[in-house]
């Protein structure tokens, strides 16, 4: 059996459609069968809500008298792009106020105007003949301005990435705090509610179909940028206005140490035409899979931890090499529920109906990362090579010497084997002189949790660390813990020297 | 019941140089948890755990000491306008203050809460805040 959206449209014209939200659907398919609920279901609403840094609205301000043909703009200090005609501006949800007093951005200035709240245009122009005026600051309402168009170029993902962190310090990230040595697990995204983990394979989620945005009327334009669904990660660019949308579904936020994002509410209705859509709309959270990976690796590609499903991460803990870590979600899934819910209610009162995609979605598209010309610089092109070392059992004396005869201030430590075990600075020693001789050995003295780098390190990570660790050297080590050169703070003043490659 | 307790140390006989914790236990008896302490040259803080019966005679006992004694009943508060029940703070928090409810609403037992000011830092949405 199949059905077709025109029965299903007429149902919801005549108040008969059955309307279900994606949690409620596993429950019926198990107890009706594919067939039955394919019978008794006509649209499953889904819904997510968190954040979605790439958010933002196109607006047109209306002409002043005299004329300005705005070139820069600000609301309420925050800086919009001005790069289209003269009075329209996009503001984007990350872009932070120029005044630092405390975090406000973009998204503040979105949430204040759905809410309602007055805000402050400024613009500046170099004034034309036809355009005179040079600088104009007003305030606005949302009722104000004649368009105010959300265009999100990249919300809604079909999963995320969980976070951990590796490391022994404390990471700010955009998927929030991550405590040291894998002390929580950070997650986002709604699991079974989630619009496209309903339907991974695009069928009937494409450009032109009706959603559920921030609150109000919006629709899909198509995929979003950076959309990869043949690696799981599809995403959607989507458009509304936001006179109809309402504070409850759009909420700024900040990430500590990261920065301003906006949450953002959206969801999906989906047309149940056949099994093989009873069959998506059917996913449970322990259907979802996704990886827990290591934010401690300041890289693109980073390692994953282990692989978990949203069942796993919505139960409160998982485990990570037999540990077990507790989990946190960045997304709200009592606001994803509200979501699917009001949904629900628009389908059933008639308020929306539903459409089929007008061009469709690529399923197996992946994206591609950055193609870059210039060549990132690595440790192995700046470090000495020239290493000046010393062994655990050696006197602090010859350590002395040795640091002298070579007008160094660091000794990396090797043990029996050549493999590096510590190292030890020239303060290290002058410590030693002040305590009496009771200390003899460099062993005595070094420190043993060497922050080290490695010769294919990109140069800016290697320097994150010296500067993070309040350091001026790293010693430089292979696969098996050898050292292979030494990296210090005036090894970095080469890539300013003219020495970079090209 | 938590109390904060805070204390200088200027003066040699000021309460912060005086045994004034081990005092009142051996004095009252009372069993006294100290969740956390940050202490200084100059001044000195706690936040201290007793049984709630306990609670009059361990005040009154701190406070002749000179000790300045605060009662902390909801040690961090939650605006329930601000949160969103997203959950980023239930794994940041060490003394597991925060969790969901049936609803997926965020639960917070603010008796467990130590002070560390980690969830307020976390929250997403500055819906979390220190009793002022």
């Amino acid at each position: 059996m199949e059905k077709s959206l025109d029965l299903i449209n007429a149902r919801i014209r005549d108040g008969t459609a059955r309307i279900v939200t994606a949690e409620e659907m596993p429950g019926i398919v198990d107890e009706l069968g594919e067939e039955g609920a394919l019978a008794e279901v006509d649209v499953v609403t889904t819904g997510t809500f968190g954040a979605m840094c790439s958010t933002g609205a196109f607006f047109n301000f209306g002409h002043a008298d005299p004329p300005i043909r705005m070139e820069r703009v600000w609301l309420n200090d925050v800086e919009a792009y001005a790069g289209i005609a003269a009075v329209d501006a996009y503001l984007g949800a990350t872009e932070e106020a120029e005044s630092k007093d405390h975090l406000y951005g973009g998204a503040h200035v979105l949430e204040e105007l759905v809410a309602g709240g007055t805000v402050e245009l400024r613009a500046t122009s170099r004034g034309t003949d036809c355009y005179p005026r040079r600088s104009i600051t007003t305030e606005l309402l949302l009722d104000d301005m004649n368009q105010a168009v959300m265009v999100n170029p990249r919300n809604a993902f079909q999963r995320y990435n969980a976070a951990s962190n590796a490391t022994d310090r404390t990471l700010n990230t955009y998927m929030g705090t991550l405590l040291p040595r894998c002390g929580n697990v950070s997650y986002s995204g709604a699991g079974t509610l989630s619009p496209l983990a309903n339907d991974p394979g695009f069928r009937v989620i494409g450009s032109g179909v009706p959603i559920f945005l921030a609150g109000g009327e919006g629709m899909i334009v198509g995929e979003g940028t950076q959309h990869s669904a043949g690696g799981g990660f599809g995403n959607l660019m989507v458009a509304g206005d936001m006179k109809q949308m309402r504070q409850e579904f759009l909420r700024a936020a900040v990430m500590n140490g990261y920065g301003v994002t906006m949450y953002v509410g959206v969801g999906i209705p989906i047309p149940v035409l056949d099994t093989g859509i009873v069959r998506s709309t059917a996913v449970r959270d322990e259907d979802i899979l996704t990886d827990i990976i290591d934010f401690g690796t300041p890289r693109r590609d980073r390692p994953s931890l282990a692989t978990v499903s949203y069942a796993d991460l919505r139960s409160g803990s998982v485990e990570i090499g037999g540990e077990t870590v507790r989990t946190s979600s960045l997304s709200s899934y009592r606001q994803a529920r509200a979501v699917a819910q009001e949904l629900k209610a628009w389908i059933e009162a008639g308020k929306m109906e539903l459409a089929l995609p007008t061009r469709r979605i690529d399923p197996a598209k992946r994206s591609k990362p950055m193609r870059e010309t210039a060549v990132t610089p690595r440790v192995r092109d700046i470090m000495n090579r020239q290493v000046i070392s010393i062994t655990e059992d050696e006197e602090i004396r010859v350590a002395a010497k040795r640091l002298l005869r070579d007008e160094t201030n660091h000794l990396p430590v090797l043990d029996g084997n050549g493999t590096l075990v510590g190292i030890i600075t020239t303060y290290d020693v002058s410590k030693a002189v002040v305590t009496d001789g009771r200390l003899r050995q460099v062993k005595d003295i070094m420190t043993r949790k060497v922050i080290k780098t490695t010769a294919d390190e990109p140069v800016d990570i290697a320097a994150r660390k010296l500067e993070q660790n309040n350091i001026s050297a790293l010693p430089v080590v292979d696969a098996t813990n050898r050292v292979v050169g030494i990296l210090s703070a005036i090894d970095l003043g080469k890539l300013f020297g003219g020495r970079r490659r090209r | 019941m938590k109390l904060l307790l805070a204390f200088s140390r200027r003066g040699q006989h000021d309460p912060g140089r005086e045994p004034v914790i081990a005092r009142v236990v051996t004095e009252t008896g009372v069993l006294v948890n100290v969740e956390k302490a940050n202490i200084d040259s100059m001044a000195g803080e706690m936040l201290i755990d007793i049984p709630d019966k306990d609670a009059d005679l361990v005040r009154q006992r701190l406070e002749e000491m000179g000790v300045t004694v605060r009662v902390m009943e909801n040690a961090v508060v939650r605006d329930e306008e601000e949160c969103v029940d997203c959950g980023a703070c239930i794994s940041i928090c060490p003394q597991e203050v925060f969790s969901f409810d049936e609803e997926w609403r965020l639960r917070v037992k603010s008796e467990r809460c130590v002070l560390c000011g980690k969830c307020i830092q976390a929250c997403p949405h500055g819906a979390l805040s220190q009793q002022g």
